[in-house]
């Protein structure tokens, strides 16, 4: 038995957790405090378990259809099986600036639809919004029933080479992912059972009610029962698995837009007994295909006339059309300016450092150093048209130069940071792999709620750093840990003893 | 009160993985048939059987790449009918079908359901049911298709999704039973014929215990058009039907049904039962083509009714 006992120097032999990158289970060859429970785990673990429980993990997430589209083709979602554990103190410092975060963008969104004061006080130019691609004037003066904008939001963190987290960008137009969240738990509970109930875990199961909580809160005046649906694209979004689960968690209609109708100034739903009012529509459509006569008129996916009925204030849309004037990623380098501006706070999580290549003196200095930095579009999302200047080619960068030099204002750049790592099972065998982190939070206008938990991606290639599912990516079950890991020096040796026996 | 689109979903995912388990029902018998039997003629057993499932010779030929004169042999017909995803009439493509409307009402199929209905998808892409032969594949089907069935029934409320979901199964039931009726009639039409086809319903020992043993060709066709208590007669199916239409538009007047496709089915239900039986006899094929046209027509007024509300809408942008 011995023999095949995989030995933790082992499997941890040759991680290679060194360079620049915080790595969060090891500080050098020390363990850091918030893994010995999972390392004293993996040391009762043989090899063949671990396999067989990784092939297992995979099974079941392919034939619950937890899955994602690329290019039309459906695949499972790629979930390492080590999860990632966040003390209680580290979280509740992520709590509490996701939640500062929300408020901040909430006050400037709600301004900048109204009396635009931001602009007058000089904190941001007005020509930062108006040049901006999200900016709708289909927004402006609509206050929301319950003042809330910004219903669901996911606000992208990353770890710094010092192991400080930073915010990387915010989105409050459509975040997705959280669905994952909640089936990656489920998932890693099944498949490593032992250990999660060893771990005080913060549950994350409670997403669903929350979020119709706050959409439910949203109706518009005088609706006391109101009906909610989902608005998917359609089965062939790559989100639609979430957008299904979502709307089944939480009990209410998935609707279409081709489900939907507009009469009078109202939406409706078609149903099997004829039309049916629809009050609250957590929308997972852009703004642009939200209504043909709005927006793009060749767009089939929403449905005309939604734009009026919730002008009129007769539907709310969640979240709010507009809202991708606040997480541009121009505007989020503002974001502490904006913070300072309407809450009279201090950022409680830093942005990465960055420069507006619009500016000037920034752009000499980032046209220098293009072969050091990252040059991000303003407008992209999805990892798409972001250049990484260490690992670009010469031509690259001159076509880089080219692009940048045109528009300059569609520009930002940052430093390469060096996500951090965390230990990640790929091909039999474990190594450091760079995450982020994405938190989840629903305003129900009373509060902003922190899903504790967040969703891990992974970028499942060695030394890469981009995370996104679209490109490769995988995720990671968050756990927050509920309570101190003070004690665990006891637990650990109990634990011990039970092994032995 | 449900979304049209999900109505509409349900119906067809009951259709589909009904038709699925009848094909293979069909096809198990029929490839036993020609393993046992050395005096069946292979060519026109495939023929019939092509037929029945409503391709044409030309079609046959056609999804197959050969002349229309070219032999079409079992292997072949296994194509078309159980494993090419290709093949509108295959088992394959009937699954396939009703993962895809299960994967549209999944946010209201129970979990259970849609992962049976899901992992039974799986084994075609993943060849698992490619490499299974009769008569393992169709047994594999048949068990499916229970599993679904059953987890299905043991999940799901009573509500109209469920009554939707069984109205499909009931429509296509009947259609199907009506196409084996009318094939075993074509052929010989003899008692052996007849067992085999009653074999085809799971219907062989229910048959012989009702019967007393007694095997005759006329008893046979009486059992599965007729019977009220056998699950998978003709008339079962129809009667399963109008109850579900009319639970789903309760308080029913008190003259006639306002329902069309409730008055299409019960006039051919009382066509059925009504007349005497040697009189339905005598053009066998005949009036099972006339149910098979019942059940198309029942179904575009179904889709009418209800789920006419999900038909997509184009828009014309009022910018052009």
């Amino acid at each position: 038995m011995g023999a095949d006992r995989v030995d933790v120097n082992t499997i941890f032999e040759g991680y290679g957790a060194s360079g620049p990158a915080y790595d969060e289970m090891f500080d050098g060859d020390q363990l850091r405090s918030p893994y010995l429970r999972l390392r004293d785990f993996l040391e009762t673990m043989t090899a063949p378990e671990l396999v067989s429980r990784v092939e297992s993990l995979q099974a079941s997430y392919l034939n619950q259809g937890v899955t994602f589209d690329i290019g039309g083709e459906e695949r499972a979602m790629p979930l390492d099986i080590l999860p990632r554990v966040i003390e209680m103190d580290t979280w509740s410092v992520i709590e509490r600036g996701v939640q500062q975060r929300v408020r901040a963008l909430e006050a400037f969104l709600a301004d900048v639809y109204d009396a635009g004061r931001v602009f007058d006080d000089g904190v941001v130019q007005r020509r930062v919004i108006t040049t901006s691609s999200h900016y709708h004037r289909a927004a402006a003066g609509v206050r929301p029933p319950n003042g809330v904008r910004v219903h669901v939001s996911g606000i992208d963190l990353i770890r710094d080479n010092n192991g400080e987290f930073r915010v990387l960008e915010d989105n409050v137009r459509v975040p997705s992912g959280v669905s994952y969240v909640m089936t990656n738990r489920r998932a890693i509970a099944a498949a490593l059972p032992e250990t999660t109930a060893q771990h005080r875990i913060r549950p994350v199961g409670g997403y669903p009610q929350r979020l119709l909580t706050a959409l439910r809160a949203a109706a518009p005046a005088g609706v006391t029962d109101p009906t909610v649906v989902v608005l998917t694209p359609g089965v062939y979004n790559g989100a639609y698995f979430e957008h299904a689960l979502l709307a089944r968690t939480m009990g209410v209609e998935l609707v279409e837009g081709r489900d939907l109708v507009c009469r009078r100034g109202e939406v409706m739903m078609r149903t099997t007994r004829g039309l049916a009012p629809v009050h609250v529509i957590y929308r997972r459509i852009d703004d642009d295909f939200l209504d043909p006569v709005h927006f793009r008129a060749d767009s089939m996916l929403g449905c005309p006339g939604m734009i009026d009925a919730a002008r009129a204030g007769n539907v709310t849309l969640a979240n709010a059309v507009g809202n991708g004037v606040a997480d541009d990623k121009l505007v989020y380098t503002y974001l502490p300016d904006i913070i300072r501006y309407y809450l009279a706070e201090e950022p409680v999580i830093r942005n990465v450092d960055t420069w507006r290549v619009g500016d000037r003196e920034a752009r000499e200095e980032v046209l220098d150093r293009l072969d050091e930095l990252v040059l991000k579009p303003v407008d992209g999302s999805g990892g798409k048209g972001i250049v990484i200047g260490p690992h670009a080619s010469a031509a690259e960068l001159d076509e880089l130069r080219t692009k940048v030099l045109e528009d300059p204002r569609s520009w930002i750049a940052q430093p390469v940071v060096q996500l951090s790592t965390v230990p990640t099972f790929v091909d039999g065998e474990l190594g450091p792999r760079h995450v982020d982190l994405r938190p989840f939070a629903v305003n129900d206008g009373e509060r902003v709620w922190v899903l504790p938990g967040g969703l891990t991606r992974v970028a499942l290639g060695k030394g890469e750093l981009i995370v996104n599912s679209s490109r490769g990516g995988g995720t990671k079950d968050t756990w927050v840990l509920a309570g101190p890991v003070g004690q665990l020096d006891g637990a650990r040796r109990s634990q011990r003893q039970d092994g032995a026996q | 009160m449900m979304l049209s689109r999900i109505a509409e979903s349900m119906f067809w995912i009951g259709r589909y993985v009904e038709r699925a388990e009848d094909t293979a029902r069909i096809l198990d018998v029929q490839t036993q048939l020609l393993l046992e039997d050395g005096n069946i003629d292979e060519a026109q057993t495939c023929r019939d059987l092509l037929l029945i499932m409503g391709i044409e010779p030309e079609d046959a030929a056609d999804r197959l790449g050969i002349d229309i004169d070219q032999r079409v042999g079992i292997e072949q017909v296994l194509r078309l009918l159980a494993y090419d995803m290709a093949s509108p009439s295959s088992i394959a493509a009937a699954v396939g079908a009703a993962r895809e409307s299960a994967r549209r009402a999944r946010e209201i199929l129970s979990v259970p359901l849609w992962e049976v209905i899901n992992t039974t998808y799986l084994s075609i892409p993943s060849g698992r049911f490619g490499g299974l032969r009769p008569p393992y594949a169709f047994q594999w089907v048949r068990e499916r298709a229970a599993l679904i069935n059953g987890t299905a029934d043991a999940t799901m409320t009573r509500d109209e999704g469920w009554h939707f979901l069984m109205l499909g199964r009931c429509i296509e039931r009947a259609d199907m039973t009506s196409r084996l009726v009318a094939a075993t009639s074509l052929s010989s039409g003899g008692t052996e014929q007849w067992v085999s086809t009653l074999r085809a319903c799971g219907a062989y020992e229910a048959f012989l215990r009702t019967n007393r043993g007694r095997e005759t060709a006329r008893a046979a066709a009486e059992f599965l058009l007729l019977d009220r208590v056998f699950p998978r007669s003709v008339i079962f199916a129809l009667n399963r039907a109008e109850q579900c239409l009319d639970e789903m538009e309760p308080g029913s007047t008190r003259t006639g049904f306002r329902d069309e496709a409730h008055r299409l089915l019960g006039r051919t239900r009382a066509e059925l039962e009504y007349r005497s039986f040697t009189d339905v006899l005598l053009d066998l094929p005949e009036e099972m083509e006339t149910l098979q046209g019942t059940c198309a027509a029942a179904t575009d007024a179904i889709s009418r009714k209800y789920f006419a509300g999900a038909e997509a809408m184009s828009w014309k942008g009022v910018m052009q």
